[in-house]
């Protein structure tokens, strides 16, 4: 059975996770291990004018209790944002100070402001419940919108009206000259629903501090360790990167929220050298709603223009976006470049503006979840698609092929150039497989049984592997988007990839070793893949954004072209050939047309015993690769979900989800759809259940699995998807990234189809029962 | 609140019970199959003990609130959340957790294969729980449709799958 590029390969890794033999963060313990609890403010917003620790040093089994203050005087550095946004003044982006343990301040519930540290976990938490801490409480304000009123608390002395920026991109003043003459506008109010990520590991860290060489290890939640290192050595000033180990072993799925150095990794690798003992942290549910970086929480306004065919002439956004109490690594990027580069859809657009004004709040800060930026697009250019073509009465598949893109690469007004695509296919291909024809069948037997049924599209694109590095570069990031690789083949013919990506879930451990396997013809248990551990491999940047294919794969096809080149060259040397006739198969390296030939084996034997290599030719055959790509990769296609309501009720049951996609080149179809199906159930989790919700004090409501509903196997049905690809022409696979399309594809297929089954267009995610009831009263 | 007011809250270590003043008693649990003695306070969560006393620790702890359920284990056959279970409880049942599901030379049950070649792990935290619930299911029903293997799961929270892989690897191991 093939084992190469495009096999159904099953995933190598299955067999620890099956058997309960996984190792993540929760599971490392150390001798004496010591275990840290975290005192967290239960006000909003509030002065903190003093904390007295007394009591909780006295308990048994109390070894320190630490604050703030201790901590910034051991000089450990505030909380960063990673990419500069400037405003449309001109003026730097307002980030107040976060301290992983606050000092002076508190701006959300669960913010710390000191750690103890005990014998055991339970110890912990009870001291943690005996350290007094005099708040002095202060007004709060958890609405974006409100923050952003006149009169609103000031989070931040250094972001007045707490206003952190306010950015556009496009052109303001050829937007509304197109608007102004056009023959429809649609305008829309839409709320992109704040989400909690929550991946089912709970985040964790375990902290050691080698007093004898000075030296630290961390075992986290990450999704890119060396990103953490990194971040944790240069800003945060814990320890030189050379004296920091960071170890990521399983992850329990991230979603974003494990992109993000938080003040508990930090805090814990402080407490272990003041204490000179393993400190473990790890977050339980509840501490994971108070403390995981939030995702979403947009407010948009917008307008689209058309001219009397139905042709897109503009469109013109405001959005708001929360950031909540601080900026987390990424925040200031999500609304800005991954959100407003996006709004031009599927479509060929003239003209298109959007403003975009950052608030901070008291509540959990927000960061990537997910899509990133990407789901707001996609939900806004997608509900406006299907409300215009409502308005004018025109069927909505054809108000999108008549705005479709059709030529690549097309230029967008708002920075992305799309190198590739085929977006009719897609929706063709999704047509017929959620058999469109028969709807109207479909709907009359549902009307029959009082039903309501209703069909709904999203056309989406999604640009994946974000890059090249110098141009986010110019944007402000702080970082490059690059991603390493190397590749070793060893003395007997194995080979080891060491790669920068991060696998939480991805596969990785099958997909990578299935084009190593491939390119040089061996067995795929012959190939190793190893990541995760800054100790083991060179530094990468890991796996967000869907970059790991695109990005990831990419650097081992560059380290495996020049592993090759030596192969040739040895071979050719020892069989004497010309390097050009050197043909690898079958675990032979052979000349071609001849019977001379000697074992992959032998190729690695002899670049190790060097007793017979080409002169000048150092020992060895490993190699490595940094890749940086020539653009981002833009995921598209269609989702088509179709449901019937219950009027009586609002409950809407979703009776057919079809996904038609264009991810380039897939190595492995079963992952890829796995990617697909949890991708879209999330999406359905934020169209019909899930919302962080604050009340007017931003005291967290939904701080627990009974109070914030995430979609379970009964929520969702099985999903149809299929592929109708192109080649990305940027990178050596062709690939393009499936790891966020399904969240970013389906909410808004998901409401427009509850809209058009139910007769009214005013509808706000998620689509409760009672939601869909009061909209369906409402349209009565 | 002081630490005078809480309730009795379980060590998150049992082997430094004795910081509580009292001399955590003997229990015998029968995990797996096999009688095991764990020195461990009674009210214990279940799940505790498995992971910190017997190095169990396949099951995960995602949330201690009984919501997620990755912490599944079979007792006298059934699924519960272990998280939930004081220790006390379940002396003299008979407790099956995914270590026990392999055969003794390490072959994968039949579910757990029909969850390899499904695609129903992806992260793989929520598995042990996950094909624990599944196995409880065919116990108790050996042929579930889909809307049964859907609502079985109804305990059980998957981030990564979309439950789609999960649904079908049990609907594989359906009897016919």
């Amino acid at each position: 059975m093939s084992t190469g590029i495009g096999a159904r390969v099953q995933r190598k890794e299955d067999k620890r996770y099956i058997t309960g033999k996984g190792k993540y963060t929760d599971d490392v313990r150390n001798e004496s291990q010591a275990y840290a609890a975290f005192v967290r403010s239960p006000h909003a917003h509030a002065n903190v004018n003093g904390i007295d620790t007394s009591a909780a040093m006295a308990m048994d089994g109390v070894i320190d209790v630490l604050n703030g203050q201790q901590l910034t005087g051991d000089g450990i550095g505030n909380i960063i944002c990673g990419w500069a946004i400037t405003s449309k003044d001109g003026s730097p982006m307002n980030m107040g100070a976060w301290s992983a343990l606050a000092t002076s301040k508190v701006r959300y519930v669960g913010d710390a402001v000191a750690v103890v540290i005990a014998e055991t976990q339970a110890l912990a938490r009870i001291a943690a419940e005996a350290v007094e801490v005099d708040y002095e409480v202060l007004p709060a304000v958890a609405a974006s919108d409100k923050a952003l009123a006149g009169g609103a608390a000031l989070i931040h002395d250094n972001a007045p009206g707490n206003l952190i920026y306010d950015w556009e991109i496009g052109d303001g003043a050829a937007t509304d000259a197109a608007l102004a003459g056009a023959a429809h506008v649609t305008e829309l109010a839409v709320t992109n629903n704040r989400l909690s990520p929550n991946a089912m590991e709970p985040r964790a860290a375990v902290a050691t501090f080698d007093e004898c060489d000075d030296h630290y290890t961390l075992y986290t939640t990450s999704q890119n360790p060396h990103v953490a290192r990194l971040v944790l050595s240069a800003f945060y000033q814990v320890a030189p990167e050379n004296k920091l180990r960071v170890i990521a072993p399983d992850v329990g799925g991230g979603f974003g929220s494990k992109i993000f150095i938080y003040p508990e990794e930090i805090t814990c690798l402080w407490a272990s050298m003041k204490t000179n003992r393993s400190v473990k942290w790890t977050s339980d549910r509840s501490e994971a709603f108070i403390t995981d970086a939030h995702g979403r929480d947009h407010i948009t306004t917008a307008k689209m223009g058309f001219d009397a065919a139905g042709k897109i002439v503009g469109f013109k956004v405001d959005t708001i976006a929360n950031f909540g109490a601080y900026m987390s690594l990424f925040s200031s990027s999500v609304p800005t470049y991954l959100y407003a580069t996006l709004l031009s859809g599927q479509y060929n657009i003239e003209n298109i503006h959007c403003n975009v004004r950052a608030a901070y709040t008291n509540t959990v800060p927000v960061d990537a979840y997910r899509g990133a930026g990407r789901p707001e697009a996609c939900f806004l250019v997608e509900r406006m698609m299907e409300t215009a073509a409502r308005e004018m009465g025109k069927d909505p598949t054809d108000l999108r092929r008549a705005n479709f893109v059709q030529e690549f690469p097309h230029q967008t007004p708002v920075i992305m150039a799309y190198d590739a695509g085929d977006f009719g296919a897609n929706l063709d291909q999704a047509m017929a497989a959620a058999d469109v024809a028969g709807f109207a069948a479909r709907k009359a037997e549902s009307a029959g049984r009082g039903k309501l049924r209703g069909l709904g599209y999203s056309s989406y694109i999604e640009a994946c592997g974000i890059a090249p590095s110098a141009a986010v570069g110019s944007l402000g990031a702080g970082v490059g988007l690059w991603e390493s690789a190397e590749v070793r083949v060893n003395p007997v013919g194995t080979i080891e990839v060491l790669t920068g990506s991060h696998s939480h879930g991805q596969g990785h451990e099958t997909t990578f070793a299935q084009i190593v396997a491939e390119r040089f013809d061996l067995p795929l248990e012959n190939v190793s893949i190893v990541h995760g551990d800054t100790d083991k491999v060179q530094f990468g940047m890991g796996t967000y954004g869907s970059r790991s294919g695109a990005v990831g794969m990419s650097a081992i096809v560059k380290a495996m072209d020049k592993v090759e080149a030596k192969v040739r060259k040895i071979a050719a040397h020892v069989l004497e050939a010309s390097e050009d006739d050197i043909v690898i198969e079958g675990g032979q390296v052979k000349v071609a047309g001849t019977d001379k030939a000697m074992g992959w084996h032998e190729v690695g034997l002899s670049a190790y015993t060097a007793h017979n290599l080409p002169p000048d030719m150092e020992p060895g055959l490993k190699e490595g690769a940094f890749y940086d790509p020539a653009n981002f990769t833009f995921p598209a296609g269609t989702y088509i979900c179709e449901v019937e309501v219950d009027p009586e009720t609002g409950v809407t049951d979703i009776v057919q989800f079809t996904a038609s996609d264009d991810f380039g080149t897939i190595i492995n179809p079963n992952i890829v759809e796995g990617q697909v199906h949890g991708g879209i159930a999330q999406g359905i989790g934020q169209a019909m259940l899930e919302q962080v919700v604050y009340d007017d004090d931003a005291q967290l409501v939904t701080g627990s699995y009974m109070d914030y509903a995430m979609p379970r196997a009964s929520d969702v049905p099985s999903f149809s998807v299929h592929h109708a690809s192109t080649t990305c022409p940027n990178n050596p696979l062709g690939m393009k990234g499936c790891g966020e399309a399904g969240a970013i594809g389906s909410p808004p297929a998901v409401i427009n189809a509850i809209t058009d089954a139910i007769g009214s267009n005013d509808l706000a995610m998620p689509a409760t029962p009672q939601a869909v009831w009061n909209a369906i009263q409402a349209a009565k | 609140m002081t630490p005078k007011d809480l309730p009795h809250l379980p060590p998150s270590e049992p082997a430094f019970a004795g910081f509580r003043g009292t001399a955590a008693p003997c229990l015998t649990l029968t995990v797996n199959g096999r009688e095991h003695s764990v020195v461990a306070d009674p009210t214990d969560r279940l799940s505790l003990v498995l992971r910190d006393c017997l190095g169990l620790a396949g099951l995960k702890q995602g949330c201690l609130e009984g919501e997620c359920g990755a912490c599944t284990v079979l007792v006298d056959g059934e699924p519960v959340n272990s998280c939930l279970i004081l220790v006390f409880q379940v002396q003299g049942r008979s407790i099956t957790t995914v270590e026990g599901l392999e055969a003794p030379d390490g072959t994968l049950s039949p579910l757990q294969k029909a969850f390899v070649e499904h695609g129903a792990v992806q992260c793989g935290y929520c598995t042990p729980g996950m094909v624990m619930a599944a196995q409880g299911l065919l116990n108790r029903n050996p042929s579930p449709d889909e809307r049964e293997i859907r609502h079985a799961l109804g305990g059980n929270l998957c981030r990564c799958t979309g439950f789609q892989g999960i649904v079908d690897a049990i609907l594989s191991q359906a009897a016919q």
